[in-house]
């Protein structure tokens, strides 16, 4: 692929890399950070409204 | 169809089916990338610039299509109260603007050793450029309002406004005199590509199609659980306050 041209070619196909990964990443990092958040407000004991229930009674449906 | 509205539901379905879309869209790349170098001969008039296009023309596609999708959740927004449509409107957004800029992008890049420009001012790449700041737009409205529902009604009436420009795009080579060439794939008459070049693009564009909606199911359960945690610090906040009292 020698040409003149070869480094809009590669400049082309790098920032495209870069754009992809961003948003990958971006979407991973989000959703642990989310995941995690979570987490620790129902490790606090925190629950919807409509998961509050009685002791003994099991769990709703995880959601 | 109507039980998806469940986010419980989605959560799950969607949880399933994104390795399979993930692993489907990266076999799919490999594939295309393939085709794109190795296969795809060199353009008679374009020379090696064409593997360009394997990126630039699915990117445009994508751009717009997220577009589409948008307006369409809007309309969910408006006037169903679709409980995901708002989150799939946010979710959407992104990697909508993501694609309109390497679009953007890689069109200059073609141009420069092509027409001799990185840009020129016409009524395609003007129109493109709309889209993208129409997305920044849509991006930045989200955040000005505090309450997700609030910011989805707002957001979806400046997304269908901006609706307008998608035919404009679309059909700007046909309405005005543009340096950008006219429509090549989807035309009536069928396409001018020839079948060495058609292939590798429809395999690029299918492989950036499923990582784009793996991308946007990904996008839309991390909303949801966004919510989740916004609601429980909400009530968490609220239980303080009455123990405070």
């Amino acid at each position: 692929m020698g040409t003149a041209h070869q480094g809009f070619i590669v400049a082309s196909y790098a920032i495209t890399a870069l754009v992809i990964a961003a948003l990958i990443l971006r979407a991973l990092i989000d959703q642990r950070l989310q995941a995690r958040a979570l987490a620790r407000l129902e490790a606090r004991g925190v629950t919807r409204r409509s998961q509050a229930r009685p002791a003994g009674r099991p769990a709703p449906e995880a959601g | 169809m109507w039980s998806l509205a469940n986010p419980t539901r989605f959560m799950a379905l969607a949880g399933r089916i994104l390795p399979w879309l993930a692993a489907a869209s990266a076999v799919l790349l490999a594939a295309g990338l393939y085709l794109a170098f190795f296969v795809a001969p060199a353009d008679y008039q374009q020379g090696e610039t064409v593997r360009i296009m394997f990126i630039h023309v699915p990117t445009a596609w994508l751009g717009l299509f997220f577009y589409t999708l948008m307006s369409l959740s809007a309309v969910g927004t408006l006037v169903w109260r679709h409980p995901l449509a708002d989150v799939s409107q946010k979710a959407a957004a992104p990697i909508g603007a993501a694609f309109t800029f390497v679009c953007l992008v890689t069109g200059a890049l073609w141009g420069k050793p092509m027409w001799g420009t990185w840009w020129v001012w016409d009524a395609r790449l003007t129109s493109m450029l709309v889209l993208l700041l129409m997305y920044l737009g849509v991006m930045a409205m989200w955040r000005t309002v505090e309450d997700p529902g609030r910011a989805a009604r707002a957001v979806s009436i400046l997304t269908l406004v901006g609706f307008v420009n998608v035919p404009i795009v679309k059909f700007s080579v046909d309405w005005w005199n543009t340096l950008h060439q006219p429509a090549s794939v989807f035309r009536l008459g069928g396409p001018t590509i020839h079948a060495s070049m058609l292939w590798p693009l429809l395999v690029m564009a299918l492989a950036f199609t499923l990582l784009s909606a793996a991308l946007h199911l990904a996008g839309m359960r991390t909303e949801i659980l966004r919510r989740r945690v916004r609601t429980l610090s909400i009530l968490e906040a609220e239980r303080l306050d009455r123990e405070a009292a």
